[in-house]
């Protein structure tokens, strides 16, 4: 088995805010990120596949196959898009870069021909990342 | 669902790699220019791993202030700025890179109770880096990376 990842980016806004707290929690908990005109980030994503080497072409999987397939399911979906607000994942769910993560987990499973999802990879900012594996 | 949040800190400090088990030739040998006497410095980034469920309210898997605060309070404010060699955590061990690893994951596995520490990375250079996953569970961070 190997593992094998492409990196895509993105850019979009989004704020923190549950209706499930009050005004006051959600300030104190998510500070600056509470601001309900909402900020932005680039975001860059990793996609990592694990699977065999096809003995005749030498690859895990078309790298050009899993280019199209992360921009159709994601990057075409969220770029330059209010995540809050266009995305319907996030109508009623926060988007952290933990439930982007989960997220486009969901958007890839059982999408990547001849290779299985390893990890999804959210950064954020260069300094906060966020990783899932698919775990319950 | 359980994701794990990774957050990068930097501090800078100096250190030098020689041990008094050694003689001079032998601190040189294993340690080269690393064991000249008045030691050198770094900027290390710490890369601090945490896992758990995500809460279905916050939607994170920790308040990222508590992590901050915890490293800051423990890691950041002991050694930035330092002289490694002259921690008392160093007293009986060399300050490579390895045992700073190390250190770093006995002080925040005490006390950040948040979130489960999966592991800490330390670089010391763009080039090299050593990660440090807690007795017992060595090699399951690695393994997913």
């Amino acid at each position: 088995m190997i593992l094998l990842t492409r990196k895509a980016e993105f850019s979009a806004s989004h704020y923190y805010w549950s209706e499930q707290l009050s005004p006051a929690e959600n300030v104190r908990l998510f500070g600056k990120c509470a601001n309900r005109n909402g900020h932005g980030h680039n975001y860059t994503l990793e996609v990592t596949v694990e699977g065999e080497i096809d003995p005749v072409s030498g690859f895990v999987v078309d790298l050009k196959q899993l280019k199209d397939v992360i921009h159709r399911q994601v990057v075409d979906v969220y770029d330059h898009r209010h995540l809050n607000l266009e995305i319907p994942e996030f109508k009623h769910m926060i988007p952290t870069t933990e439930n982007l993560a989960i997220a486009i987990w969901k958007r890839l499973e059982n999408q990547i021909e001849g290779a299985k999802l390893h990890r999804i990879r959210v950064y954020e900012m260069p300094d906060l990342f966020s990783d899932y594996y698919g775990e319950a | 669902m359980r994701a794990y949040l990774s957050r990068r800190y930097v501090l800078s400090a100096s250190h030098r790699l020689y041990s008094e088990a050694y003689s001079e030739a032998q601190n040189r040998a294993v340690y080269g220019k690393c064991a000249n006497p008045h030691g050198h410095g770094h900027n290390y980034v710490v890369e601090v791993t945490v896992g758990g469920q995500v809460d279905p309210v916050t939607g994170m898997v920790c308040d990222l202030a508590a992590l901050d605060g915890c490293v800051r309070t423990k890691v950041i404010d002991r050694f930035d700025h330092t002289n490694l060699n002259f921690d008392q955590l160093f007293a009986a061990q060399v300050p490579t890179t390895e045992n700073l690893c190390l250190a770093i994951h006995k002080l925040l596995a005490a006390d950040f109770v948040h979130a489960d520490l999966e592991r800490v990375r330390v670089e010391e250079t763009q080039n090299n880096f050593f990660e440090y996953s807690g007795k017992g569970k060595h090699g399951t961070a690695s393994s997913r990376s």
